[in-house]
């Protein structure tokens, strides 16, 4: 009987066996409606032996969600498990077809451990500092997690909506060569979308390219193109997690979700190895910290005390067509010429990239007046941190 | 076609039937059920049914009747029979039994398992029904696989694995009854306490009856098989033993020394592909040991026989034990195996 009793929990002792522990303090939010549910309490049911109650709940995975591979490899497991022990996880598969098993096997890892670490209430990503009033919505993408998650703007402050899983590059993520099947590391926004009838099966219910590669990318050489947000093939509910060749899969089901809620040439997607998480106190005071400095930007432009701008810049500074020095001599002669400048930065937005490289890009809409010239632009700057304070390294038209 | 290459759920032909019959009631039934074992189908149901209008409630021939049907392929009245059959006689399990093996053939798993389920119910210590419910389990199992996998486990290449996982399944679910098809009578009596009524005057005999029919001669029925003489039967059991001493030290040349030059390659590829991928199995690093056990052979005259046994495979991965069959030829005084198939 012990020895039954044993060999039954082999299966979810081996998908447990990495750690499941669910994120400290206050209560997860549940609010999605894909698979995670049913599965964890799947699993729940085969650690605690109730094998019966288990294969329904894995025949109700499969009819709400057909073509489910992992619960039919689970179903088959707990069918296999009426006659002989369970050592492994998808034991009846792993001899024919043992990639696949292990496939499915880091999926099941990927969804329970997401759905065990919701985010917490009263944390945000990092990287939302500040999203433009006409942003509805965000995504942020966890590459390790294999999650995407999406926020609505709630009047500058990102709302947890909804997380989905995701499907990453073969080769994992940070992208930087054509056909080197990773996905990108950085800050994009969605570009297009494209309905699923001008896309083959295997796009699924429709695609939403991004915008790899972005200024930065093209800064550090990197190169490819045809990053996509997109579905996932009819023959399967979804994607192992590492199975693109850079894009980033979903569930057709999740990919319409979102796709609701996506404005092109808008909504960013930030696709991060591992999302830092601030509470909102910090949050806040980080964004504060950057608004002071494009405040404090634009006084010093407007005061015409070219020393005072410059302290603005490092001098890695570069722009289009000036380094540090020239961009700096350029301004002190237009200086000379003003009698006085008038400069608002309207609709700011602000995301700090979730690489490795640490900055900010800052968009707005810049309103120049002055004695002899006026002007409107969108403007993109990109801000880092040099000892401590905030400086330009880039800044052109956005 | 290769269903009975899979393990097939046994249907239970004569265990309850010949034990209950005396007389020339039961000289009637056991001549339909003579006309059976020889494939005289047609005539078999002929009889049957002369023999029903007589005795229209009669369960013995209603069975009977059942029996003859499934091996016709009529399923759908196979099925009605069987039914009406558990309708009238709710506590014997064999009609819920070979109802389930008839579903099994017709891939409706559920409802064999709720079929076997009642056979189970009625008699908890139905050894048979216990047995075809884990082949059921098995089957369900690997089309889950094949669903999550993507695999289709009626393709050649994969059938021969996922046929030894069943088997594995079977090997576990029927210990102690591995030798049911050399030695059914005394088994079947052994698990059967309930059956044994009357087991002085008709043995019970549980008959495996190929759901398929088997192209060559009926495994089936062991009075119809010749007598296989002594001699062939040793040698063929020396060279099978032979064979899989050879595997065991894998040495590559002397295993495939074995297989006659007109060996028929599993998938129909080509000899030398077959021989690349079994020296490749048989090279892998680790030690693996064959034996095998229940050998049992069975000659078409003097050049051919079957042998079929348990094969018990262990490698540090993999423990399998599965029913083996080889046809093997007599070439220049050497036995050579000409057929392998998994399962019997």
């Amino acid at each position: 009987m012990l020895l039954r009793l044993l060999r039954k929990c082999a299966v979810a002792l081996a998908i447990f066996g990495c750690s499941l522990a669910a994120n400290v303090a206050a209560q997860p939010r549940y609010s999605d409606s894909g698979p995670e549910p049913l599965l964890a309490r799947l699993f729940d049911q085969i650690e605690q032996n109730h094998w019966e109650p288990a294969l329904q709940q894995a025949d109700a995975l499969i009819r709400a969600y057909p073509n489910f591979r992992l619960a039919y490899l689970i179903r088959g497991d707990l069918l296999l498990a009426h006659s002989k022990p369970l050592m492994a996880f998808g034991q009846g598969g792993v001899g024919v077809a043992g990639d696949k098993v292990a496939d499915l096997r880091a999926e099941a890892i990927a969804r329970l451990r997401a759905y065990k670490n919701k985010p917490t209430d009263g944390y945000v990503p990092r990287y939302l500092l500040q999203l433009r009033n006409d942003q509805k919505f965000a995504v942020v993408v966890d590459t390790q997690k294999s999650r995407l998650y999406l926020y609505q703007n709630d009047n500058g402050t990102p709302q947890f909506v909804a997380d989905y899983y995701i499907t990453q590059g073969k080769l994992g993520a940070e992208k930087t060569r054509e056909g080197d099947q990773r996905t990108p590391i950085g800050i994009y926004h969605v570009t297009a979308s494209l309905p699923r009838q001008k896309l083959g099966d295997f796009y699924g219910s429709g695609a939403f390219p991004i915008s790899y590669p972005n200024d930065w990318d093209r800064r550090m050489g990197r190169n490819g193109h045809g990053i996509w947000l997109h579905g996932t093939p009819s023959d399967t509910f979804s994607r192992p997690p590492r199975a693109s060749d850079g894009c980033v899969v979903l569930a057709n089901q999740d990919l319409d979700a979102i796709g609701r809620t996506l404005q092109i040439g808008l909504t960013p997607v930030i696709i991060s190895n591992s999302i830092e998480w601030l509470s909102l106190d910090d949050w806040q005071a980080e964004r504060k910290s950057l608004l002071a400095m494009i405040e404090a930007w634009r006084q010093d432009w407007e005061s015409r005390d070219t020393d005072r701008y410059a302290l603005h810049y490092s001098r890695k500074f570069q722009s289009d067509s000036f380094d540090y020095n020239g961009w700096i001599e350029q301004k002190r002669k237009v200086n000379a010429g003003k009698t006085w400048i008038k400069v608002s930065a309207g609709n700011i937005s602000m995301f700090r990239n979730p690489g490795k490289e640490e900055y900010v890009v800052v968009t707005f809409e810049q309103d120049y007046r002055s004695n002899n010239l006026a002007n409107v632009m969108k403007k993109r700057q990109y801000w880092i941190k040099e000892d401590g304070r905030w400086k330009i390294v880039h800044e052109g038209a956005g | 076609m290769t269903l009975s290459r899979f393990f097939l759920p046994r249907l239970c032909a004569f265990a309850v039937l010949f034990m209950l019959v005396g007389g020339a009631r039961g000289d009637a039934i056991q001549d339909i059920g003579n006309l059976l074992k020889q494939g005289q189908q047609a005539q078999a149901l002929e009889q049957v049914d002369k023999y029903l209008a007589d005795k229209p409630k009669d369960a013995q021939g209603r069975f009977l009747k059942g029996l003859i049907l499934t091996e016709m392929n009529k399923s759908s009245e196979a099925i009605a029979v069987f039914q009406k059959l558990t309708e009238d006689y709710p506590e014997l399990p064999e009609p819920y039994n070979n109802l389930a093996v008839i579903y099994a053939q017709q891939k409706q798993y559920d409802k064999a398992k709720q079929a076997l389920e009642m056979a189970i119910r009625t008699h908890p210590s139905y050894a048979t029904a216990h047995e075809n419910l884990g082949d059921i389990y098995a089957r369900m199992a690997s089309q889950a696989y094949d669903k999550a996998l993507q695999i289709d486990s009626s393709n050649t290449s994969a059938q021969t694995k996922l046929s030894m996982i069943r088997d594995l399944m079977g090997s576990n679910v029927r210990h102690g009854q591995s030798s049911a098809v050399t030695k059914p009578a005394t088994i079947v009596a052994a698990l059967e306490p309930k059956m044994t009524t009357k087991p002085t005057e008709v043995k019970p005999v549980e008959a495996r009856i190929p759901v398929t029919k088997p192209v060559e001669a009926a495994p089936v029925v062991a009075p119809t098989v010749p007598p296989v003489k002594a001699a062939t039967a040793a040698d063929v059991t020396k060279s099978v033993e032979a064979w899989a001493t050879a595997w065991s030290k894998k040495d590559v040349k002397g295993y495939l020394s074995h297989y006659a030059a007109d060996f028929k390659t599993p998938s129909g590829e080509s000899r030398a592909k077959w021989e690349a991928d079994r020296a490749q199995r048989i090279d892998k690093p680790g030690v693996i040991s064959v034996s095998v056990e229940g050998m049992q052979v069975e000659a078409e005259g003097a050049n051919k026989a079957t042998a079929r046994f348990r094969q018990l495979y262990r490698s540090a991965k993999l423990k399998t034990s599965s029913r083996k069959a080889l046809v093997l030829v007599r070439q220049d005084g050497k036995w050579l195996i000409q057929q392998e198939r998994i399962g019997n």
